[in-house]
């Protein structure tokens, strides 16, 4: 089984065209990227709306838990039916799980700055554009990154299961091997996106070290202690 | 709306396979990671590593797990067994975050007061440590519980998926009425669970209603 798998991946022919695994790699990171494209230019501009208004807390909250609860192959195949087979009601399918995770951490993490500290933003006479964008998104930036994490991650793994629907991608492996009970083409698609999940949560996490502030993180901390939001840093950096 | 009452024998045994595959991992879940959050207290260097671990076993693809698990532990392909270990591998991947920080939140003093009075460990920690870290560790229950609920769903693919197996049977047939049911069904499942969940932890934990009635985990 195991040596079936180790021979399907190695052979050169199933890597070139089409249908190769390149090609599928590309694929899948193609609708992962799209949908959480869209994802965000929805969900990021309503959270942080919400976070800075702190009005509408309820549908922040709400959306994400609702939204775990919410079996992907269901919501792949109602769409599909809905709207018909192609790449399109898979995608919406894709942004609509992307939008949750978004929404629920930018709304968190900009809605969690210390009031004291917008006060004294305010006090120095920033406008409200810009506590938002020089104060809030700054600070919140750990939670914000980690929303799209687990965005890019929920996606990744639905766009999997979208083979079913017809989608292209890794998930055709496991569709197809499993039709012609196939097991090594199976596990090479389900070892293929295990990797391709691992890597671009390392990225994240990567990025989340990177772009969040350095104040934040106390890397230039200097005497005095700043009781600000170190916590949700470390926090996300640790996993 | 006929086509579920002349089903309804096949529903219901899918609501059961689907409860079944869902509650099972998330009680291994419970048992699994509630000695190893005690190890890694105890042990405190092994809190991030596993902390660490969990967020990357977390990371993977539910459908991916279910195929290369047989391929690791020698299960059939098409055998329940895969779902449900696959599942209790996510609950231990969370709840093992939440169980650590959980005996952790125990305050210092009360710890020492329990040595004192003469509490052994194993009492200590099932009487007083484990109690006080119920709150953290239900938040944890709660959101692995309502994930796996959704995720058994996906198992339908390999042909073991409880309510999941409606939306295989859906799509084929082009038919809406199946997916709609196991979507709603699904989704009660999840609510149902959350809320008895949310019962449980106010019967576990009466002190935090006399001290703090709002306060919600």
């Amino acid at each position: 089984m195991l040596q079936g798998f180790l021979d399907f991946i190695s052979d050169s022919a199933n890597w070139s065209g089409a249908e190769g695994i390149g090609n599928r790699i590309l694929q899948h990171l193609a609708y992962t990227f799209l949908s959480l494209g869209i994802a965000t230019v929805i969900a990021l501009p309503v959270g942080l709306l919400i976070g800075h208004t702190r009005r509408g807390a309820f549908l922040a909250i709400n959306t994400a838990n609702a939204a775990r609860a919410l079996p992907t192959l269901g919501l792949l195949t109602l769409i599909v039916l809905l709207i018909g087979i192609g790449r399109l009601p898979v995608i919406i399918a894709l942004v609509v799980l992307g939008i949750p995770p978004i929404l629920a951490s930018t709304y968190a993490g900009v809605s969690g700055v210390d009031r004291p500290t917008i006060d004294a933003a305010r006090g120095m006479g920033m406008t409200e554009g810009e506590i938002l964008t020089k104060v809030e998104i700054p600070i919140a930036l750990p939670l914000i990154i980690s929303g799209l994490r687990s965005a890019t991650l929920q996606i990744v793994s639905t766009a999997t299961v979208a083979a079913y629907v017809a989608l292209g991608g890794l998930g055709r492996y496991v569709i197809d091997g499993l039709s012609l009970r196939d097991f090594p083409q199976m596990l090479t698609g389900a070892v293929l996106v295990a990797v391709l999940a691992i890597l671009l949560d390392l990225a994240f996490a990567g990025i989340g070290r990177y772009a969040v502030s350095a104040g934040l993180t106390g890397r230039l901390r200097r005497g005095t202690d700043t009781k600000t939001t170190t916590a949700p840093a470390t926090a996300e950096a640790s996993l | 709306m006929t086509w579920v009452g002349d089903n309804s024998a096949m529903i219901w045994d899918q609501l059961r396979e689907h409860l079944y595959l869902a509650l099972v991992p998330m009680v291994l879940g419970l048992l699994i990671s509630i000695p190893l959050g005690y190890v890694a207290t105890r042990y405190s260097w092994l809190a991030n590593p596993l902390v660490a671990l969990g967020g990357v076993l977390y990371s993977l693809p539910s459908i991916a797990l279910f195929i290369v698990l047989p391929a690791i532990i020698g299960t059939q392909v098409l055998s329940s067994a895969n779902i449900i270990i696959a599942l209790t591998i996510y609950a231990v991947s969370l709840l093992i975050r939440n169980v650590i920080d959980g005996l952790r939140s125990v305050p210092e003093d009360v710890l020492q007061a329990a040595v004192s009075v003469g509490y052994g460990t194993l009492r200590r920690v099932v009487t007083i440590d484990l109690p006080i870290a119920v709150p953290v560790i239900f938040a944890g229950l709660r959101v692995v519980t309502v994930a796996n609920i959704s995720m058994v769903s996906v198992g339908a693919i390999i042909g073991i998926g409880g309510l999941g197996e409606l939306f295989t049977l859906g799509f084929q047939q082009d038919f809406l009425t199946p997916i709609v049911v196991g979507v709603v069904l699904s989704l009660a499942l999840a609510l149902l669970a959350d809320v008895l969940l949310v019962g449980l932890q106010r019967l576990l934990t009466p002190w935090a209603r006399v001290n703090s009635p709002v306060k919600a985990a």
